[in-house]
Protein backbone atom coordinates (compact mmCIF):
# COMPACT_ATOMS: atom_id res chain seq x y z
CA UNK A 1 0.00 0.00 0.00
CA UNK A 2 2.63 2.38 0.86
CA UNK A 3 4.90 1.49 -2.50
CA UNK A 4 1.59 2.27 -4.07
CA UNK A 5 1.10 5.67 -2.70
CA UNK A 6 4.48 7.00 -2.79
CA UNK A 7 4.44 5.61 -6.63
CA UNK A 8 1.23 7.59 -7.41
CA UNK A 9 2.14 10.45 -5.45
CA UNK A 10 5.51 10.89 -7.32
CA UNK A 11 4.72 10.47 -10.68
CA UNK A 12 1.76 13.00 -9.64
CA UNK A 13 4.12 15.80 -8.28
CA UNK A 14 6.37 15.13 -11.33
CA UNK A 15 4.18 16.68 -13.65
CA UNK A 16 4.39 19.74 -11.59
CA UNK A 17 7.32 19.85 -10.16
CA UNK A 18 10.21 19.55 -12.66
CA UNK A 19 13.08 18.46 -9.68
CA UNK A 20 10.98 15.04 -9.53
CA UNK A 21 10.74 14.52 -13.10
CA UNK A 22 13.91 12.22 -13.59
CA UNK A 23 12.22 10.06 -10.88
CA UNK A 24 8.69 10.19 -12.57
CA UNK A 25 10.56 8.93 -15.83
CA UNK A 26 12.09 6.18 -13.95
CA UNK A 27 8.73 4.94 -12.37
CA UNK A 28 7.38 4.87 -15.94
CA UNK A 29 9.29 2.82 -17.01
CA UNK A 30 9.07 0.81 -14.78
CA UNK A 31 5.55 0.38 -15.30
CA UNK A 32 5.93 -0.14 -18.76
CA UNK A 33 8.39 -3.21 -17.95
CA UNK A 34 5.42 -4.23 -15.80
CA UNK A 35 2.71 -4.40 -18.15
CA UNK A 36 5.09 -6.21 -20.23
CA UNK A 37 5.43 -9.26 -17.65
CA UNK A 38 1.65 -8.59 -17.13
CA UNK A 39 0.92 -9.23 -20.60
CA UNK A 40 2.86 -12.33 -20.11
CA UNK A 41 1.07 -13.54 -17.12
CA UNK A 42 -2.45 -12.58 -18.89
CA UNK A 43 -1.83 -15.03 -21.28
CA UNK A 44 -1.30 -17.94 -19.11
CA UNK A 45 -4.14 -16.61 -17.39
CA UNK A 46 -5.77 -17.08 -21.02
CA UNK A 47 -4.76 -20.47 -21.69
CA UNK A 48 -5.40 -21.64 -17.93
CA UNK A 49 -9.49 -20.59 -18.84
CA UNK A 50 -9.26 -22.67 -22.52
CA UNK A 51 -7.14 -25.97 -21.00
CA UNK A 52 -10.30 -25.71 -17.89
CA UNK A 53 -12.93 -25.66 -20.73
CA UNK A 54 -11.14 -28.69 -22.71
CA UNK A 55 -10.94 -30.09 -19.15
CA UNK A 56 -14.76 -29.87 -18.20
CA UNK A 57 -15.77 -31.21 -21.64
CA UNK A 58 -17.97 -27.37 -21.81
CA UNK A 59 -19.79 -25.89 -25.36
CA UNK A 60 -16.89 -24.76 -27.19
CA UNK A 61 -14.21 -26.63 -26.65
CA UNK A 62 -12.77 -27.38 -30.48
CA UNK A 63 -12.29 -23.07 -30.64
CA UNK A 64 -10.08 -23.44 -27.26
CA UNK A 65 -7.74 -26.25 -29.26
CA UNK A 66 -7.57 -23.90 -31.92
CA UNK A 67 -6.94 -21.50 -29.54
CA UNK A 68 -4.21 -23.16 -28.35
CA UNK A 69 -2.73 -24.44 -31.64
CA UNK A 70 -2.58 -20.60 -33.30
CA UNK A 71 -1.44 -19.58 -29.51
CA UNK A 72 1.64 -22.08 -30.41
CA UNK A 73 2.04 -21.73 -33.75
CA UNK A 74 2.36 -17.50 -33.73
CA UNK A 75 4.50 -18.13 -30.66
CA UNK A 76 7.10 -20.39 -32.51
CA UNK A 77 7.17 -18.95 -35.49
CA UNK A 78 8.00 -15.26 -33.88
CA UNK A 79 9.77 -16.47 -31.56
CA UNK A 80 12.17 -18.61 -33.78
CA UNK A 81 12.17 -16.43 -37.36
CA UNK A 82 12.22 -13.59 -35.24
CA UNK A 83 9.33 -10.77 -35.67
CA UNK A 84 10.59 -8.90 -38.89
CA UNK A 85 10.54 -12.61 -40.76
CA UNK A 86 7.89 -13.00 -43.96
CA UNK A 87 6.29 -15.73 -42.67
CA UNK A 88 5.46 -13.13 -39.11
CA UNK A 89 4.34 -10.52 -41.27
CA UNK A 90 2.11 -13.30 -43.34
CA UNK A 91 -0.07 -13.76 -40.15
CA UNK A 92 -0.63 -10.04 -39.48
CA UNK A 93 -1.43 -9.67 -43.19
CA UNK A 94 -3.04 -12.65 -44.06
CA UNK A 95 -5.33 -13.28 -40.87
CA UNK A 96 -4.99 -10.53 -37.96
CA UNK A 97 -5.45 -7.58 -40.39
CA UNK A 98 -8.26 -9.04 -42.87
CA UNK A 99 -10.34 -10.79 -39.46
CA UNK A 100 -10.30 -7.18 -38.06
CA UNK A 101 -11.32 -5.58 -40.97
CA UNK A 102 -14.15 -8.00 -41.28
CA UNK A 103 -15.11 -7.40 -37.55
CA UNK A 104 -15.63 -3.64 -39.00
CA UNK A 105 -17.80 -3.98 -41.69
CA UNK A 106 -19.70 -6.28 -40.11
CA UNK A 107 -19.73 -3.32 -36.82
CA UNK A 108 -21.45 -1.37 -39.49
CA UNK A 109 -24.77 -3.62 -39.64
CA UNK A 110 -24.63 -4.03 -36.05
CA UNK A 111 -25.16 -0.26 -35.39
CA UNK A 112 -27.67 0.24 -37.69
CA UNK A 113 -29.45 -2.74 -36.41
CA UNK A 114 -28.91 -1.51 -33.00
CA UNK A 115 -30.42 2.16 -34.30
CA UNK A 116 -33.44 0.48 -35.89
CA UNK A 117 -34.09 -1.28 -32.53
CA UNK A 118 -33.65 1.63 -30.83
CA UNK A 119 -37.37 3.00 -30.76
CA UNK A 120 -38.65 -0.32 -29.46
CA UNK A 121 -36.22 -0.52 -26.60
CA UNK A 122 -36.43 2.63 -25.06
CA UNK A 123 -39.56 5.01 -26.64
CA UNK A 124 -38.60 8.18 -25.40
CA UNK A 125 -37.97 11.37 -26.13
CA UNK A 126 -33.77 11.51 -26.27
CA UNK A 127 -34.13 8.12 -28.35
CA UNK A 128 -36.22 10.08 -30.96
CA UNK A 129 -33.92 13.07 -30.87
CA UNK A 130 -30.78 10.43 -31.30
CA UNK A 131 -32.43 8.91 -34.57
CA UNK A 132 -33.32 12.19 -35.70
CA UNK A 133 -29.83 13.85 -35.53
CA UNK A 134 -28.25 10.34 -36.75
CA UNK A 135 -30.63 10.63 -40.01
CA UNK A 136 -30.07 14.53 -40.36
CA UNK A 137 -25.97 14.14 -40.21
CA UNK A 138 -25.92 10.97 -42.41
CA UNK A 139 -28.30 12.94 -45.25
CA UNK A 140 -26.08 16.10 -44.68
CA UNK A 141 -22.77 14.37 -45.56
CA UNK A 142 -23.92 11.74 -47.51
CA UNK A 143 -22.75 12.13 -51.48
CA UNK A 144 -25.75 12.89 -53.28
CA UNK A 145 -25.70 12.59 -57.42
CA UNK A 146 -27.68 16.27 -57.24
CA UNK A 147 -25.42 17.98 -55.12
CA UNK A 148 -25.50 19.40 -51.65
CA UNK A 149 -29.34 19.32 -49.85
CA UNK A 150 -29.53 23.32 -49.49
CA UNK A 151 -30.32 23.52 -45.72
CA UNK A 152 -29.47 19.65 -44.10
CA UNK A 153 -25.85 19.62 -45.95
CA UNK A 154 -24.97 23.43 -45.58
CA UNK A 155 -26.10 24.83 -42.80
CA UNK A 156 -28.40 22.31 -40.43
CA UNK A 157 -25.62 19.15 -40.48
CA UNK A 158 -22.77 21.50 -39.71
CA UNK A 159 -24.43 23.48 -37.03
CA UNK A 160 -25.36 20.16 -35.73
CA UNK A 161 -21.55 18.25 -35.24
CA UNK A 162 -19.62 21.48 -35.13
CA UNK A 163 -21.97 23.54 -32.57
CA UNK A 164 -24.25 21.20 -30.95
CA UNK A 165 -21.95 17.68 -30.67
CA UNK A 166 -19.15 19.76 -30.27
CA UNK A 167 -20.36 21.49 -27.26
CA UNK A 168 -21.87 18.32 -25.82
CA UNK A 169 -18.95 16.19 -26.06
CA UNK A 170 -16.49 18.88 -24.19
CA UNK A 171 -19.34 18.87 -21.56
CA UNK A 172 -18.69 14.95 -21.47
CA UNK A 173 -15.31 15.14 -20.88
CA UNK A 174 -15.31 17.98 -18.46
CA UNK A 175 -17.23 15.22 -16.50
CA UNK A 176 -14.97 12.48 -17.57
CA UNK A 177 -12.21 14.82 -16.23
CA UNK A 178 -13.63 15.82 -13.20
CA UNK A 179 -14.67 11.83 -12.44
CA UNK A 180 -10.94 10.61 -13.20
CA UNK A 181 -10.01 13.73 -11.01
CA UNK A 182 -11.77 11.91 -7.82
CA UNK A 183 -10.85 8.47 -8.48
CA UNK A 184 -7.24 8.73 -8.84
CA UNK A 185 -7.52 10.77 -5.46
CA UNK A 186 -9.38 7.57 -4.03
CA UNK A 187 -6.62 5.61 -4.98
CA UNK A 188 -3.89 7.93 -3.56
CA UNK A 189 -5.66 8.01 -0.55
CA UNK A 190 -6.32 4.27 -0.16
CA UNK A 191 -9.82 4.31 -0.09
CA UNK A 192 -9.92 2.05 -3.34
CA UNK A 193 -7.22 -0.66 -3.51
CA UNK A 194 -7.60 -2.52 -6.77
CA UNK A 195 -4.26 -3.81 -6.18
CA UNK A 196 -5.13 -6.31 -3.19
CA UNK A 197 -6.27 -4.36 -0.31
CA UNK A 198 -9.82 -4.79 0.63
CA UNK B 1 0.85 25.03 -10.96
CA UNK B 2 -2.69 26.06 -11.34
CA UNK B 3 -3.44 22.04 -11.43
CA UNK B 4 -1.51 21.11 -8.82
CA UNK B 5 -3.64 23.53 -6.87
CA UNK B 6 -6.95 22.47 -8.49
CA UNK B 7 -5.64 18.79 -7.29
CA UNK B 8 -5.20 20.06 -3.67
CA UNK B 9 -8.61 21.46 -3.68
CA UNK B 10 -10.14 18.71 -4.89
CA UNK B 11 -8.16 16.51 -2.24
CA UNK B 12 -9.15 18.80 0.83
CA UNK B 13 -12.77 19.19 0.19
CA UNK B 14 -13.11 15.49 -0.66
CA UNK B 15 -11.56 14.62 2.79
CA UNK B 16 -13.93 17.47 4.50
CA UNK B 17 -16.82 15.85 3.08
CA UNK B 18 -15.83 12.63 3.47
CA UNK B 19 -15.77 12.81 7.19
CA UNK B 20 -19.13 14.89 6.86
CA UNK B 21 -20.52 12.11 5.03
CA UNK B 22 -19.86 9.93 8.32
CA UNK B 23 -22.71 11.71 10.63
CA UNK B 24 -25.57 12.48 8.00
CA UNK B 25 -26.13 10.12 4.67
CA UNK B 26 -26.63 11.55 1.26
CA UNK B 27 -29.71 10.79 -1.19
CA UNK B 28 -28.72 10.11 -4.84
CA UNK B 29 -30.40 11.44 -7.61
CA UNK B 30 -32.21 8.59 -9.82
CA UNK B 31 -30.30 6.83 -12.40
CA UNK B 32 -32.01 4.19 -14.09
CA UNK B 33 -29.06 1.80 -15.18
CA UNK B 34 -28.00 1.48 -11.91
CA UNK B 35 -31.04 1.36 -10.02
CA UNK B 36 -31.53 -1.56 -12.95
CA UNK B 37 -28.20 -3.10 -12.32
CA UNK B 38 -29.25 -3.67 -8.69
CA UNK B 39 -32.15 -5.85 -9.73
CA UNK B 40 -30.43 -7.29 -11.91
CA UNK B 41 -28.30 -8.58 -8.84
CA UNK B 42 -30.45 -9.92 -7.06
CA UNK B 43 -31.94 -11.54 -9.92
CA UNK B 44 -28.20 -12.94 -10.72
CA UNK B 45 -27.93 -14.50 -6.94
CA UNK B 46 -31.63 -15.57 -7.30
CA UNK B 47 -31.49 -17.46 -10.40
CA UNK B 48 -28.21 -18.88 -10.08
CA UNK B 49 -26.75 -17.03 -13.81
CA UNK B 50 -23.56 -15.17 -14.14
CA UNK B 51 -22.82 -11.79 -14.57
CA UNK B 52 -20.19 -10.59 -16.76
CA UNK B 53 -17.88 -7.64 -16.42
CA UNK B 54 -16.27 -6.21 -19.14
CA UNK B 55 -13.34 -3.99 -17.77
CA UNK B 56 -12.39 -2.73 -21.25
CA UNK B 57 -9.08 -2.24 -22.60
CA UNK B 58 -7.36 0.63 -21.24
CA UNK B 59 -3.80 0.52 -19.97
CA UNK B 60 -3.18 1.90 -16.41
CA UNK B 61 -1.29 4.33 -17.81
CA UNK B 62 -3.38 5.84 -20.43
CA UNK B 63 -5.49 8.55 -20.34
CA UNK B 64 -8.14 5.63 -19.92
CA UNK B 65 -6.92 4.67 -16.45
CA UNK B 66 -9.47 6.39 -14.51
CA UNK B 67 -12.27 5.11 -15.72
CA UNK B 68 -10.57 1.54 -15.52
CA UNK B 69 -10.19 2.41 -11.86
CA UNK B 70 -13.92 3.42 -11.49
CA UNK B 71 -14.40 -0.10 -12.84
CA UNK B 72 -12.62 -1.97 -10.45
CA UNK B 73 -14.16 -0.31 -8.02
CA UNK B 74 -17.24 -1.06 -9.02
CA UNK B 75 -16.38 -4.42 -10.00
CA UNK B 76 -15.79 -4.52 -5.93
CA UNK B 77 -18.77 -4.31 -5.03
CA UNK B 78 -20.10 -6.31 -7.19
CA UNK B 79 -18.59 -9.36 -6.30
CA UNK B 80 -18.86 -9.00 -2.62
CA UNK B 81 -22.51 -8.80 -3.23
CA UNK B 82 -22.61 -11.94 -5.84
CA UNK B 83 -20.31 -14.00 -4.91
CA UNK B 84 -22.59 -16.38 -2.75
CA UNK B 85 -24.17 -17.28 -5.97
CA UNK B 86 -24.20 -20.51 -7.78
CA UNK B 87 -22.45 -19.18 -10.86
CA UNK B 88 -19.31 -16.62 -9.46
CA UNK B 89 -19.00 -13.14 -11.68
CA UNK B 90 -16.29 -13.32 -14.06
CA UNK B 91 -14.42 -9.61 -15.11
CA UNK B 92 -12.65 -10.00 -18.45
CA UNK B 93 -10.31 -7.56 -19.54
CA UNK B 94 -8.55 -6.36 -23.06
CA UNK B 95 -5.77 -5.57 -21.40
CA UNK B 96 -3.38 -7.61 -19.03
CA UNK B 97 -2.36 -5.42 -15.98
CA UNK B 98 -5.83 -4.69 -15.85
CA UNK B 99 -6.67 -8.52 -15.97
CA UNK B 100 -4.25 -8.61 -12.79
CA UNK B 101 -6.70 -5.84 -10.72
CA UNK B 102 -8.86 -6.88 -11.87
CA UNK B 103 -8.39 -10.85 -9.97
CA UNK B 104 -7.05 -8.91 -7.01
CA UNK B 105 -10.13 -7.07 -6.48
CA UNK B 106 -12.53 -10.24 -7.20
CA UNK B 107 -10.59 -11.99 -4.49
CA UNK B 108 -10.83 -9.59 -2.11
CA UNK B 109 -14.91 -8.96 -2.56
CA UNK B 110 -15.10 -12.56 -1.96
CA UNK B 111 -12.90 -12.13 1.20
CA UNK B 112 -15.25 -9.13 2.79
CA UNK B 113 -17.69 -11.78 1.38
CA UNK B 114 -16.55 -14.41 4.06
CA UNK B 115 -16.18 -16.53 1.23
CA UNK B 116 -12.74 -16.90 0.34
CA UNK B 117 -12.14 -20.44 -0.77
CA UNK B 118 -15.12 -19.93 -3.62
CA UNK B 119 -12.52 -17.52 -5.02
CA UNK B 120 -11.40 -18.97 -8.43
CA UNK B 121 -8.32 -16.88 -10.34
CA UNK B 122 -10.08 -17.74 -13.54
CA UNK B 123 -12.87 -15.28 -13.26
CA UNK B 124 -10.67 -12.67 -13.98
CA UNK B 125 -9.75 -12.94 -17.76
CA UNK B 126 -7.46 -11.51 -20.15
CA UNK B 127 -9.56 -12.10 -23.14
CA UNK B 128 -7.63 -9.90 -26.18
CA UNK B 129 -4.93 -7.87 -26.72
CA UNK B 130 -6.39 -4.97 -29.02
CA UNK B 131 -9.78 -3.62 -29.09
CA UNK B 132 -10.87 -5.72 -31.79
CA UNK B 133 -9.11 -8.91 -30.16
CA UNK B 134 -10.41 -7.98 -27.17
CA UNK B 135 -14.23 -7.60 -28.94
CA UNK B 136 -13.70 -10.79 -31.00
CA UNK B 137 -12.91 -12.79 -27.89
CA UNK B 138 -15.49 -11.58 -25.63
CA UNK B 139 -18.10 -12.58 -28.57
CA UNK B 140 -18.15 -16.17 -28.28
CA UNK B 141 -18.44 -16.47 -24.66
CA UNK B 142 -22.25 -15.46 -24.67
CA UNK B 143 -22.95 -18.61 -26.81
CA UNK B 144 -20.72 -21.10 -23.82
CA UNK B 145 -21.40 -19.22 -20.73
CA UNK B 146 -25.30 -18.05 -18.97
CA UNK B 147 -24.01 -14.54 -18.75
CA UNK B 148 -28.03 -13.00 -17.47
CA UNK B 149 -26.29 -9.45 -17.32
CA UNK B 150 -23.55 -8.23 -19.25
CA UNK B 151 -21.98 -5.04 -17.48
CA UNK B 152 -19.76 -3.07 -19.80
CA UNK B 153 -17.69 -0.34 -17.72
CA UNK B 154 -14.29 1.28 -18.85
CA UNK B 155 -12.86 2.17 -21.94
CA UNK B 156 -14.28 1.15 -24.78
CA UNK B 157 -14.63 1.91 -28.65
CA UNK B 158 -16.75 1.78 -31.27
CA UNK B 159 -16.18 -2.17 -31.26
CA UNK B 160 -18.90 -2.25 -28.04
CA UNK B 161 -21.75 -2.53 -30.50
CA UNK B 162 -20.27 -6.20 -31.22
CA UNK B 163 -20.28 -7.19 -27.76
CA UNK B 164 -23.53 -6.06 -27.52
CA UNK B 165 -25.09 -7.57 -30.09
CA UNK B 166 -23.78 -10.85 -29.03
CA UNK B 167 -24.92 -10.88 -25.52
CA UNK B 168 -28.05 -9.60 -26.98
CA UNK B 169 -28.35 -13.11 -29.02
CA UNK B 170 -27.75 -15.09 -25.76
CA UNK B 171 -31.12 -13.09 -24.24
CA UNK B 172 -28.48 -10.68 -21.52
CA UNK B 173 -29.47 -7.38 -20.42
CA UNK B 174 -26.88 -5.22 -21.08
CA UNK B 175 -25.83 -2.13 -19.37
CA UNK B 176 -23.25 -0.04 -20.92
CA UNK B 177 -20.97 2.85 -19.56
CA UNK B 178 -17.49 4.82 -20.92
CA UNK B 179 -15.69 7.39 -20.98
CA UNK B 180 -14.74 7.17 -24.74
CA UNK B 181 -17.41 9.83 -26.91
CA UNK B 182 -17.99 6.66 -29.39
CA UNK B 183 -18.83 3.93 -27.45
CA UNK B 184 -21.08 6.34 -25.30
CA UNK B 185 -22.98 6.97 -28.47
CA UNK B 186 -23.03 3.54 -29.55
CA UNK B 187 -23.98 1.91 -26.37
CA UNK B 188 -26.54 4.65 -26.27
CA UNK B 189 -27.89 2.52 -28.81
CA UNK B 190 -27.59 -0.86 -28.26
CA UNK B 191 -27.75 -1.63 -24.67
CA UNK B 192 -30.65 -1.91 -22.43
CA UNK B 193 -29.80 1.14 -20.24
CA UNK B 194 -26.45 3.44 -20.71
CA UNK B 195 -24.67 5.78 -18.23
CA UNK B 196 -23.60 8.90 -20.17
CA UNK B 197 -20.17 10.11 -19.15
CA UNK B 198 -19.68 11.12 -15.49
CA UNK B 199 -22.01 8.72 -14.40
CA UNK B 200 -19.52 5.51 -14.70
CA UNK B 201 -17.75 7.50 -12.27
CA UNK B 202 -20.88 7.12 -9.75
CA UNK B 203 -21.36 3.15 -9.92
CA UNK B 204 -19.82 2.54 -6.99
CA UNK B 205 -20.84 4.54 -4.40
CA UNK B 206 -24.62 3.95 -5.71
CA UNK B 207 -23.91 -0.10 -5.13
CA UNK B 208 -23.25 0.80 -1.71
CA UNK B 209 -19.56 2.21 -1.29
CA UNK B 210 -18.09 4.27 1.19
CA UNK B 211 -19.07 7.51 2.46
CA UNK B 212 -15.82 8.26 0.89
CA UNK B 213 -17.54 7.16 -2.53
CA UNK B 214 -20.09 9.85 -1.71
CA UNK B 215 -18.12 12.34 -1.16
CA UNK B 216 -15.98 11.90 -4.44
CA UNK B 217 -19.49 12.91 -6.46
CA UNK B 218 -19.72 15.70 -4.26
CA UNK B 219 -16.75 16.73 -5.30
CA UNK B 220 -17.18 16.27 -8.80
CA UNK B 221 -20.42 18.23 -8.22
CA UNK B 222 -18.55 21.43 -6.59
CA UNK B 223 -16.04 21.54 -9.57
CA UNK B 224 -18.36 21.27 -12.00
CA UNK B 225 -19.93 24.06 -10.58
CA UNK B 226 -16.93 26.03 -10.32
CA UNK B 227 -15.99 25.37 -14.53
CA UNK B 228 -19.81 26.32 -15.36
CA UNK B 229 -19.08 29.55 -13.20
CA UNK B 230 -15.65 29.50 -14.87
CA UNK B 231 -17.03 29.60 -18.43
CA UNK B 232 -20.12 32.21 -18.08
CA UNK B 233 -17.88 34.26 -16.31
CA UNK B 234 -15.05 33.69 -18.69
CA UNK B 235 -17.68 34.77 -21.60
CA UNK B 236 -18.92 37.47 -19.78
CA UNK B 237 -15.98 39.50 -20.07
CA UNK B 238 -15.03 38.49 -23.39
CA UNK B 239 -18.26 40.28 -24.49
CA UNK B 240 -17.73 42.96 -22.05
CA UNK B 241 -14.10 43.46 -23.04
CA UNK B 242 -12.88 42.98 -19.85
CA UNK B 243 -10.13 40.41 -21.49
Amino acid sequence: MLIAVLAGSLVLLGYFLPALQPVQNMLLRWCIILVGVASFLGVFGLISVHADRIRRREKGTPYSFLLFISLAAVFFFTLVLGPNHPVAHAVFNAVILPTEGTLMALLAVTLIYAAIRLLRRRADLMSIVFLCTVVLVLIGSATLPFGELPLIGTVLQPWLTQVLALGGARGILIGVALGTLTTGLRVLMTIDRPYGGS
Amino acid sequence: MTGLLWIAASLVLLLILALWNRRSPRTYRDLPALARLKRELGYSVEAGTRLHIGLGHANLISSGAGSSLASLAMLRQLSERTSVGDLPPVASSGEASLALLSQDTLKSGYDAAGAPELFEPTTGRLVGLSPLGYAAGLMPLFQVEPVSTLILSGRFGAEAGLIVDSAERAHATVLGASDDLAAQSVLFASSHEPLIGEELFAASAYLGGSPSHTASLTVQDVMRWFVILVLLGGAAARLMGVI
